[in-house]
C-alpha cells in the first residue's frame, strides 16, 4: 500500500507574517487561504508538488482545547518549543542565503552534522523550528 | 492571554537561538543580556525559569553536545575541539564535559563508539545531547 505524507500543520500568531516566511523566504506557492483576520488556515507547498502541503494554522482553534492548554500552547510557541518541521532541498547553502537574506531568524548556518547530513535551520515567524536538510 | 509574558518568552527564545548559533563565539551571559536589554541576573532567573537550566548551563551543554560530535570523528584532538566549540579554558571544558557526560573527553574521543547513522538530524540531535543536572552514570549514552 502506497502511503504519502500529504499535509502537515504548523501553527501562526500572525498569518501575514508567516507567509512573509514561507511564501516570499521559501518561495512555498499558496493553495488556499481560508477564514478571515487571524483566524486563517493558509495551505502552502512547493511549487510543482501539489502532493505536499502545509497549513498554517491558528493555534489551538479545536474548541475543545480548554484555556490552560491555550495559554500553555502560546508559551511554547513563544519559547519555541512547539512544533518544527524538516525539509529538504538539493541547495541547502543556496536556500540558506536566500532565507537569511529575508531577515528570517537564522538557528543554524549550515552544518556538516556528525551523522552525515548538512543541515540549516531557522526560526519562523511563531516560533516554530524549520530545519532544512541537504538532498542526498 | 498574558502578552507581556509572551513577549518576555520570546526574547528568552532569541536568547536561546543566539547560543544554539553562535555558540562558538567567545558569548557570555552578559553578552547574551546585554543583546536582549536585560541585566544579566534578570536573564539568568528568568531563562531558568522557562527552561530548566541556566543560560550559561544551556550554552555549556550546547558546546558540549557539539565538542562530543567533533570527537567522533576521531581526527581532531581535544584541544581542537576546546576552543572549536567557543570554550577559552580547557579546564573548564573538561570539566563540564566529565560531569555531562561522565567520562572525560580524551576518554570519549577514544571510545568514539556511537553510532548516529542513517538517524534523521532531528531525532540524532536529540538522542546524542548531553543529559544535564550531572545525570550521566556511565559511559554508554540513553536513548531514552
Amino acid at each position: 500500500m502506497d502511503i504519502t505524507i500529504n499535509t502537515s500543520f504548523l501553527p501562526h500568531t500572525d498569518p501575514e507574517e508567516s507567509l512573509a516566511f514561507y511564501r516570499d523566504a521559501l518561495g512555498f506557492e499558496v493553495r488556499k487561504d481560508v477564514g478571515y483576520a487571524d483566524m486563517r488556515w493558509i495551505t502552502i507547498g512547493p511549487a510543482g508538488r501539489p502532493d505536499m502541503n502545509i497549513v498554517l494554522t491558528p493555534p489551538a482553534a479545536d474548541p475543545g482545547v480548554t484555556d490552560d492548554e491555550r495559554r500553555t500552547i502560546a508559551e511554547m510557541m513563544a519559547k519555541g518549543t512547539y512544533a518544527s518541521i524538516m525539509l529538504a532541498t538539493a541547495d541547502v547553502d543556496g536556500l540558506f542565503e536566500k532565507v537569511a537574506a529575508s531577515g528570517a531568524d537564522v538557528m543554524q548556518e549550515p552544518t556538516d552534522q556528525p551523522w552525515g547530513a548538512r543541515d540549516c535551520a531557522f526560526r519562523d515567524p511563531a516560533g516554530n523550528t524549520v530545519r532544512i536538510q541537504q538532498q542526498s | 492571554m498574558d502578552e507581556q509574558r509572551l513577549r518576555d518568552l520570546k526574547l528568552l527564545r532569541k536568547v536561546r537561538d543566539r547560543m544554539d548559533r553562535e555558540y562558538a563565539q567567545p558569548l557570555n551571559v552578559e553578552a547574551l543580556a546585554r543583546g536582549v536589554n536585560m541585566s544579566a541576573g534578570h536573564l539568568s532567573r528568568q531563562f531558568k525559569a522557562a527552561y530548566g537550566e541556566s543560560p550559561y548551563s544551556y550554552l555549556m551543554t550546547r558546546r558540549i553536545e557539539r565538542a562530543m560530535a567533533l570527537l567522533r570523528r576521531g581526527d581532531v584532538s581535544v584541544t581542537e575541539v576546546c576552543f572549536a566549540v567557543g570554550c577559552q579554558s580547557l579546564g573548564t571544558f573538561s570539566t563540564r564535559f566529565t560531569e555531562l557526560v561522565g567520562v572525560p573527553p580524551s576518554t570519549y574521543r577514544n571510545q568514539a563508539t556511537f553510532e548516529t547513522a542513517g538517524i534523521p538530524s532531528c531525532v540524532a540531535k536529540q538522542v546524542t545531547r548531553p543529559i544535564r543536572n550531572r545525570e550521566a552514570s556511565d559511559s554508554e549514552p540513553q536513548l531514552a
